[in-house]
């Protein structure tokens, strides 16, 4: 009977141990460990992060990863570091960093102060406004257009808190339809339910370049808020972190960032060749000139 | 697990300012309520039509009432609901797309989910008549025939009348579903109990109270038309068939 308990003890142990020793370690000692990192990315947030025709995983954020990648093999001195690809939604990306499933994130996660309460996020790699996509021949040119009118936005975003607020506040009038994706908001949009689809101006873009005729299409309107993009990885990791950030503003200093914000951002992309054409924002510019980590909200 | 629990989160004002997330909470289940039932008419009036029709003798009526019921009962709930809502109007002429996608959005979404919903659960209710009227013996249609009445009366004062007491149980089951299928409606937009319950987590980001919230408001609402149906069942069973045997 002693000597079952006792085997259950060391069995535990064993078990326990090196979970807790991985626990301890920083993302750094663990990839110089295995040899391995572990990406998180998007299927589809074009064009930051989503599989092209080849299924292979492609993106703005992610040329961005591949760079932070490269520092972190030599960083450690590495022949050969093999990068672990796992896809994420935006329900399960935080858990799987949390729990050390995925190393580092690179999509289009915002970074917010509610959401650093749970993990720690790059160097901003990205700035968008909500503002508003519209018909050109609707006349609709900025908010207070609006008034009276049918608007569609995705449920759940951060464009639907605030167009419900000024509704109210405004007393605008507007009849606010919540889809349940930016494919249905769009396609709200493009059979005439509603008159602007508002979020974030990078996905209208990516959302203008599906439409059946892009160019009866245009974005428009006074940004209403402005929201970080940032790279995901664990709370209190300093090393990690560090790295992460100096190699990502590295990129942006040396105008390495521009020529990958040129390749996705004005130039066509796969896997339908659609061009964003979406110029280099002042915030943008600004952000190239001096790399932060702040929250925007 | 280091989660807050904070069940005190549906009394604090939701931030657009002048209600509480209770509010929220119950305009849910007014809509929930609201379309289920005026879906449960319209599945009650096609499915005793069809079901009728599932038995008469003309093939033709017969295989009328057999398409719907095989389109509706065999393509997915949330298929049927995208098509009502986003198909349709596109497929009309557009004088008439036009002037349905110009009404108000609430309109648009609550009329097409109520539709949807029906004609759905019509299909399913249809095939529960067809059993009742079935269940019944030959000798009952043979002898109000013989007593002088026309078919349709034969329908209308023998047949129907006594399937339907005999369906009940099967029915209710048929209005427990509709209430819970109406939560696909959440999908178009439509600001229902299930869809109030996400809307909560997105600005609260407390899930685990929302959720569970939601889901007893179902489970009590699905007692209470139970209850409701127990009492039906009770008044209308016919004595000598299965269940009233007591």
């Amino acid at each position: 009977m002693h000597i079952r308990r006792f085997v259950a003890v060391v069995a535990c142990t064993a078990v326990a141990v090196p979970a807790l020793a991985q626990e301890a370690a920083g993302t750094l000692e663990r990839v110089k460990q295995s040899g391995t990192i572990s990406l998180g990315h998007r299927e589809s947030s074009i064009p930051f992060s989503y599989y092209d025709d080849k299924q292979q995983v492609v993106g703005y954020s992610h040329d961005l990863a591949m760079i932070v990648v490269d520092a972190v093999k030599k960083e450690l001195k590495l022949a050969k570091l093999n990068v672990k690809l796992t896809p994420v939604t935006s329900q399960n990306r935080i858990p799987l960093v949390q729990n050390g499933t995925i190393d580092l994130e690179c999509g289009s996660t915002t970074n917010n102060l509610e959401r650093q309460k749970q993990v720690s996020f790059s160097t901003t790699i990205f700035i968008v406004g909500t503002r508003l996509l519209a018909k050109k021949s609707s006349g609709v040119k900025d908010f207070p257009d609006l008034a009276g009118k049918n608007v569609v936005t995705t449920a759940g975003t951060t464009s639907e808190r605030l167009i419900r607020k000024m509704n109210e506040e405004k007393n605008m009038k507007m009849n606010i339809i919540s889809a349940k994706d930016h494919g249905e908001s769009f396609l709200t949009l493009e059979s005439g339910r509603a008159v602007a689809f508002m979020m974030d101006d990078a996905l209208l873009a990516g959302e203008l370049a599906k439409a059946r005729s892009p160019k009866d299409w245009h974005i428009v309107g006074t940004a209403q808020s402005r929201e970080a993009y940032g790279c995901m990885m664990r709370k209190d990791d300093p090393a990690f972190k560090k790295l992460v950030d100096d190699t990502i503003a590295k990129a942006m200093t040396s105008g390495e960032a521009a020529k990958i914000y040129r390749k996705w951002f004005e130039s066509p992309v796969p896997p339908k060749g659609l061009n964003m054409n979406l110029p280099l924002s002042d915030e943008m510019k600004e952000l190239y000139r001096h790399p932060n980590d702040q929250a925007l909200q | 697990m280091g989660y807050h629990w904070r069940w005190n989160v549906f009394f604090e004002t939701v931030p657009s300012g002048g209600a509480t997330y209770v509010d929220w909470i119950l305009t849910g289940i007014e809509f929930t309520v609201a379309v289920s039932l005026s879906a449960w008419l319209i599945a009650l009036a096609v499915g005793s039509v069809m079901g009728v029709l599932r038995t008469v003798p003309s093939r033709l009526l017969r295989g009328v009432a057999a398409v719907y019921v095989e389109v509706f009962r065999n393509v997915p709930l949330l298929v049927q609901l995208f098509i009502w809502y986003f198909v349709i109007p596109e497929l009309l002429p557009s004088r008439i797309g036009d002037a349905i996608k110009g009404v108000h959005p609430l309109l648009q979404q609550f009329l097409a989910s109520m539709v949807c919903l029906g004609l759905f659960t019509g299909a399913r209710v249809c095939e529960q008549v067809r059993a009742g009227i079935g269940s019944l013996s030959k000798g009952q249609k043979g002898a109000a025939l013989a007593l002088g009445l026309t078919l349709p009366q034969t329908y209308r004062h023998v047949l129907v009348p006594m399937a339907f007491r005999i369906i009940v149980p099967p029915l209710t089951s048929e209005l427990l579903n509709i209430f819970k299928n109406s939560a696909v409606a959440s999908t178009i937009g439509l600001l229902e109990l299930a869809a109030q319950g996400r809307q909560l987590v997105d600005y609260t980001a407390q899930p685990y109270e929302s959720f569970i919230a939601v889901t007893l408001l179902y489970v009590a609402l699905n007692v209470v038309l139970m209850g409701v149906m127990r009492l039906v069942e009770a008044r209308s069973r016919v004595p000598g068939f299965i269940g009233s045997g007591r």
